[in-house]
């Protein structure tokens, strides 16, 4: 780090390109990506090898490992809990989308009273922490016997409550130009028609980038499935993932889990390969306006 | 959808001809009908305000005062939740865990955002490849997959342990081990720094470049511009990971659950404080102390974030209108 500022003029146009950036780079790429790279490799090892053995990758690859998951675990199999994840995870974006860039429009399109005083409110709930919400929360979702169902993991993408999407959804909206709606209201448009045909097609970015953030942190979501899915056929991945684990930690099928581990990680991956300028982007600008 | 957008493309400066003509004459009778149009665009978020987030935070600061367990009627307490919760070495325990990490976590994950992406900020060739592959980690390093990742590298005789011993420090797996067992979840959040790195690199790049050649012809070393022009020129963007990142970090769950094994051992060496929450609450349902918990865990946060947003005026600089 301190080579960082040692080196002349930051953000040089000169193209330093020189072999000491790219060193300190690799480096910490190899750092980063080892743990990615590890479990590719282990998942092809057998157990007993795979906490154990220094190779990155196994002289004599087994597939066994893969094979196993076909069987399942505890009798459900393995297709069962990534179509749940896949459930949830789809109806979480559907939600988001909806819900967050209607509320979005009425705050960067209509002026409307209390907006500013409903937009600090949307703000605060950002840095609320999640935990004060969870004992009541379920609570009520016990009452309403919604315990064990999706609904309690859906509800809230359904009524705005990510609020970090809003943000960004606003933010964009924002910078789209008011021409655009004066001439449209002329036209005769109403708010729905604006929002609907000219504010939404304009947005795709922001779209994307919270459908794509909404489906890897419900994949990746673990203490929601946790509390409220109590019944391993209704298991999301990670809850699935958590059956292979034995009480003492060593899993009786090491291999299994590791592989399945990969399994998981899969979707997450080849969503960041397909996407990752938007994710990257969506993440960069939501820093600059804060 | 057709005439609007055609109006628009057709005669740009028509469009922009009418706008005053547009809002004195559209907005007037309409104020009522924007403020309709405005409530019901907002429904959802107004519902979700209020039944999952408003109203539970009412009932969680009733439960708080309250002997509950779910399925008796709550019984009030005053404040023997509270009394009790400090009076508890776990949770004392907890909060000393949660402490170290964040305030270990946070900084070194924080420090090496802004480090790499200063490094990353000199060269064109080659960011867009590193800024994502920097940033995968972020993405995955949530998950239960992730967390027996680490669980594995970290124990008895992989990878953490025979390097450690190579050099001479022979501690074994650091998941076993109550005294490290923390620094492998800090590890864990630090390898996550690429969300981070993202937002300085993005703010890096809206330094004006003539600042630096301006202060380079006054023969300000490289120390001096990344103190008096960069510092002062990111602070915003700081402030922001700063905030982010520390109150994010305080809820750290599933980690510290899955790295070590659902226990939260050994020895509550990894009892961060949502784990407590977690066991009072939903293994020994007492909803009452888990609710009195939560609120203690709110008010940390909001402390924090006040004295934060309180200490901005000192070292924040904002530019009055930055493009």
């Amino acid at each position: 780090m301190s080579a960082t500022t040692t080196r002349p003029p930051l953000l040089s146009r000169r193209r330093t390109g020189s072999l000491g950036w790219h060193l300190g780079a690799l480096a910490i790429l190899a750092v980063i990506l080892y743990p990615v790279v590890w479990v590719i490799g282990a998942s092809f090892k057998p157990s007993k090898d795979i906490i154990n053995s220094l190779r990155l990758f196994p002289s004599h690859p087994i597939l066994s490992n893969f094979k196993g998951l076909a069987d399942g675990i505890a009798d459900i199999s393995i297709w069962t809990f990534f179509q749940n994840s896949l459930f949830y995870a789809v109806g979480a974006v559907v939600g988001v989308l909806v819900s967050c860039s209607l509320t979005a429009y009425a705050f960067a399109r209509i002026r409307f009273a209390g907006r500013n005083l409903l937009f600090s409110l949307m703000i605060g709930t950002l840095l609320l922490p999640y935990h004060v919400l969870l004992i009541p929360q379920y609570v009520m979702f016990q009452k309403l016997g919604w315990i064990n169902t999706y609904v309690p993991l859906l509800i809230g993408k359904y009524l705005a409550t990510e609020a970090f999407f809003v943000f960004l959804m606003v933010q964009f909206m924002r910078n789209l130009p008011r021409e655009l709606d004066e001439a449209a209201r002329l036209d005769g448009c109403g708010h729905f028609r604006i929002y609907w045909s000219i504010v939404l097609p304009l947005c795709r970015p922001a779209l994307i980038t919270s459908a794509i953030f909404t489906f890897i942190n419900a994949w990746n979501d673990f203490m929601g499935p946790l509390i409220y899915l109590n019944e391993p056929g209704k298991y999301t991945v990670s809850l699935g993932l958590m059956m292979f684990r034995d009480s003492d930690g060593v899993a009786a099928n090491y291999g299994g889990m590791i592989a399945m581990s990969l399994v998981a990680l899969l979707p997450v991956l080849l969503f960041f390969l397909a996407f990752q300028r938007y994710l990257i982007d969506g993440m960069a600008t939501s820093g600059l306006k804060g | 959808m057709g005439p609007a957008v055609t109006l628009v493309k057709d005669s740009p400066p028509a469009a922009r001809g009418t706008r005053s003509a547009a809002s004195a004459t559209g907005r007037r009778p309409g104020r009522r009908r924007e403020n309709l149009a405005g409530y019901l665009f907002m429904s959802p978020w107004i519902a979700g305000f209020l039944l999952l987030t408003a109203g539970p935070m009412a009932a969680s600061l009733y439960f708080a005062f309250t002997d509950y367990n779910l399925f008796n009627t709550p019984k009030w307490v005053g404040f023997d939740n509270f009394t009790q919760m400090f009076d508890d070495p776990r949770w004392q325990r907890s909060v000393e865990v949660t402490a170290k990490y964040v305030v270990i976590g946070t900084p070194l994950k924080l420090l090496l955002a802004l480090g790499v992406a200063m490094l990353l900020a000199q060269s064109r060739r080659g960011q867009a490849f590193y800024r994502a592959a920097f940033y995968a980690p972020s993405l995955i390093g949530a998950s239960v997959s992730v967390g027996f990742v680490w669980r594995s590298l970290f124990s008895d005789g992989a990878i953490v342990d025979r390097t450690q011993t190579f050099f001479g420090w022979h501690v074994g797996g650091w998941v076993g081990n109550a005294d490290w067992v923390l620094y492998c979840l800090v590890a864990l959040t630090v390898w996550q720094f690429g969300a981070p790195m993202v937002i300085f690199l993005a703010g890096l790049k809206q330094v004006p470049r003539e600042l630096y050649e301006a202060a380079e012809m006054d023969g300000a070393g490289p120390l001096r511009r990344f103190w008096n022009i960069t510092l002062p020129m990111i602070s915003p963007v700081l402030f922001f990971n700063v905030l982010l990142e520390t109150i994010h970090s305080f809820q750290i769950f599933g980690s510290a659950y899955v790295v070590s094994n659902a226990t939260c051992g050994p020895a509550d060496a990894t009892l961060v404080y949502t784990c407590y929450l977690y066991q009072q609450g939903f293994q020994n349902a007492r909803m009452g102390f888990a609710a009195a918990m939560a609120w203690m865990l709110l008010l940390a946060v909001a402390l924090v974030t006040a004295v934060l947003f309180w200490s901005q005026k000192k070292w924040v600089h904002y530019e009055e209108d930055a493009r």
